[in-house]
């Protein structure tokens, strides 16, 4: 889950991680005070705000509410603007980069630093970026702030702040259970190091033991948290037809067949590896929320059995009232007796994938 | 000896009292594996499917245990993993989905250092047809044989190992590396045991969008697997930054893209099927 700014400069301030001073508005008229030049910045969960216009300066309090107005009323990639962050205007005399981060290759944190700050990670040179494996078991110790302080070019005092800033983001990055904890940039302000942007993501099969953090529902659409809250893994696509498949790589692959087959699935629907009528009966439910021209299930039986799935098919379709197509295939544990019980009901049922698919682009065709 | 785990493999089940470790040891026993004990706190003296249960993995030792299939819920896993690896059991199994990212990391990491094999989090598990069985693969999709393959889904591995069974190919280990961002074996670490292992002929991976375990695997087999190798990946269709499902299966910042991964793949002479069932199809034209 990706925190707004203000909420990771909070957990900054938390762990003894210099930020700007400032404070959040949701409306202009919570900026009260301002004290000499301000920066309005947009919260959003999505990078390059500042080209599209989401970070404004101010210098009175008339100015600050009037920018604050503009900002809060921007759409910026798509994202509605969520409050602002007024934040005291830094004299930067040099911007740089730091970061931690699970790097599932090797299957640790890495620390990535780099001299050049204040531009997208991914555009600075190899040779820029410095980085830092960090053995779990050992953790960050001032050692690793004296190896990265050398190869950036700090030394006396900055390289104590550089260390005690990245020891204290370590363990942040570890209480909270971050996938992703990002300084960009780290400004050189009077002589001071200071976090003048914050990213932190935090993993979310870890929430529960983060009461404090709320959780941020702007990343899915009210559709995907509606079927996410039922315990199903689901994504909107902008394709017409609905998809409804067992574990995350077939449901996959499904998707995958269908564009093959110049079929556009309208969402990605896992229905887990459960055994339940019901549950697959439900699932129709957000599918059907999602208005599409027809409905694919495609289903591997192990602990999921196929006549369970053709059960819930066939309670759907009577107490939905389900009038478009649903094809269907079904393989695997009890599959004849699920296939029998749909075909009894008029629903088309297939053994395998590729005759499933084929139907339904038959169908679908028809339906033009 | 087999891929990681054989037909003399001591297994016990950490969490045996619950849905899926009760249900699940009973298939892995007809499967054949040896099932010799089950822990979960507080239920001592029970039995499961005959097997005897223990309050903690410390009494379970009387049975010398090599492995254990931990199937407990997400929040309890770090302390199943450490309980299990402090007895010293070799073999540290992980159904579980949905485990803390950092908790895995340090199981992981404490495995890896220590010599423990892990595998999962969040995957079916590990089966060696004819001989035993780890995790919740359906029995029925196996036959022996000299194929063995890894995958990184539950289902869609099933939806694979039965095409090349019922295309008269058999298995002769499959698994399942599991779906999340930090899981205990990647692509390489079982290319490399697939290299060395006398009953594996050729290879199948299945892949998927997320992370460069595929791009990696690819450059080791370039350098070092003689053996023939075909892949599928899934994920072609997925939108970036959205979680396919898996925790592992997102597109982040351009990385871990289905196309980055074929590329890979076929840098490295290894064939990638469009469709799941033309996997048979694709060995066909590399093995036999």
């Amino acid at each position: 889950m990706n925190l707004y700014e203000y909420q990771g400069k909070a957990l900054f301030r938390k762990y003894g991680v210099p930020t700007p001073e400032g404070f959040v508005a949701f409306k202009p008229e919570e900026i009260q005070e301002i004290k000499g030049e301000v920066v309005v910045k947009a919260q959003v969960l999505t990078g390059g705000r500042g080209k599209s216009g989401g970070v404004k300066f101010a210098s009175t309090l008339d100015e600050a509410r009037e920018k604050a107005r503009e900002i809060l009323a921007m759409e910026i990639k798509g994202h509605k603007v969520h409050a602002v962050l007024v934040e005291e205007k830094l004299k930067i005399e040099k911007e740089y980069y730091l970061s931690i981060l699970i790097d599932r290759s090797t299957r640790s944190p890495l620390i990535m630093a780099s001299p050049e700050g204040g531009v997208e990670i991914e555009s600075v040179p190899d040779e820029k970026i410095f980085k830092y494996r960090v053995n779990p078991e050992i953790g960050v110790h001032p050692f690793v702030g004296r190896i990265l302080s050398k190869k950036m070019g700090f030394s006396g005092d900055l390289a104590k702040q550089f260390t005690k800033i990245l020891i204290n983001l370590y363990k942040l990055f570890r209480e909270y259970d971050a996938e992703l904890v990002e300084i960009n940039p780290l400004v050189l302000s009077e002589g001071k190091l200071i976090a003048a942007d914050s990213k932190v993501v935090v993993d979310t099969d870890s929430l529960y033991r983060h009461p404090d953090l709320e959780e941020n529902a702007e990343e899915k659409t009210p559709l995907e948290l509606e079927a996410n809250k039922a315990g199903y893994a689901f994504v909107e696509l902008d394709g017409n037809i609905g998809v409804i498949a067992n574990g995350a790589g077939l449901t996959m692959a499904t998707l995958d067949t269908l564009l093959l087959y110049g079929l556009k699935p309208r969402n990605f629907l896992d229905l887990g590896g459960t055994d339940s009528v019901d549950i697959t009966k439900n699932a129709f439910t957000y599918v059907l929320k999602a208005k599409p021209e027809a409905i694919l299930v495609n289903i591997f039986g192990g602990v999921t059995k196929c006549d369970t799935v053709a059960k819930g098919i066939i309670a759907a379709k009577e107490e939905f009232g389900i009038e478009l197509p649903i094809v269907v295939r079904l393989s695997g544990v009890h599959e004849e007796e699920g296939r029998a019980m749909l075909k009894e009901n008029g629903i088309h049922a297939f053994a395998d994938m590729r005759s499933a698919i084929e139907k339904l682009k038959n169908v679908m065709e028809g339906l033009q | 000896m087999s891929v990681i785990i054989d037909e003399n493999t001591r297994i016990i089940v950490q969490g045996i009292t619950g849905h899926q470790g009760s249900f699940h040891s009973g298939e892995m026993i007809k499967f054949g594996a040896k099932v010799v004990a089950g822990v979960t706190p507080g239920k001592e003296g029970m039995r499961v499917h005959d097997v005897p249960v223990y309050d903690t993995v410390e009494e379970a030792m009387v049975h010398e245990p090599d492995a254990t299939m931990i199937a407990v819920p997400a929040r309890f896993v770090k302390d199943a993993a450490f309980e299990a690896m402090y007895h010293g059991i070799r073999v540290i199994y992980i159904l579980t989905e949905k485990v803390p990212l950092h908790d895995a990391l340090e199981i992981v990491s404490y495995a890896r250092t220590h010599g423990h094999v892990v595998i999962g989090p969040n995957g079916p598990g590990i089966t060696v047809p004819g001989k035993t069985k780890m995790g919740i693969m359906p029995n029925h999709i196996f036959r022996e044989g000299t194929v063995a393959v890894a995958s990184r889904s539950g289902t869609l591995t099933y939806e694979i190992v039965y095409a090349l069974t019922n295309s008269g190919y058999g298995e002769s280990v499959v698994i399942g590396l599991g779906g999340d961002r930090i899981t205990g074996l990647n692509f390489v670490d079982v290319l490399e045991m697939f290299e060395k292992d006398e009953d594996t002929e050729a290879i199948v991976l299945v892949g998927e969008i997320g992370g460069t375990a595929e791009e990696e695997a690819a450059e080791y087999i370039k350098k070092n697997v003689s053996k023939p190798v075909v892949a599928y990946i899934a994920g072609r269709s997925a939108p970036p930054g959205k979680r396919m499902g898996h925790a592992g299966a997102i597109i982040t910042r351009g990385k871990g893209t289905a196309e980055s991964k074929i590329k890979a793949f076929n840098e490295a002479g290894v064939p990638v099927a469009e469709f799941p069932w033309e996997i048979p199809q694709a060995l066909k034209k590399v093995y036999k």
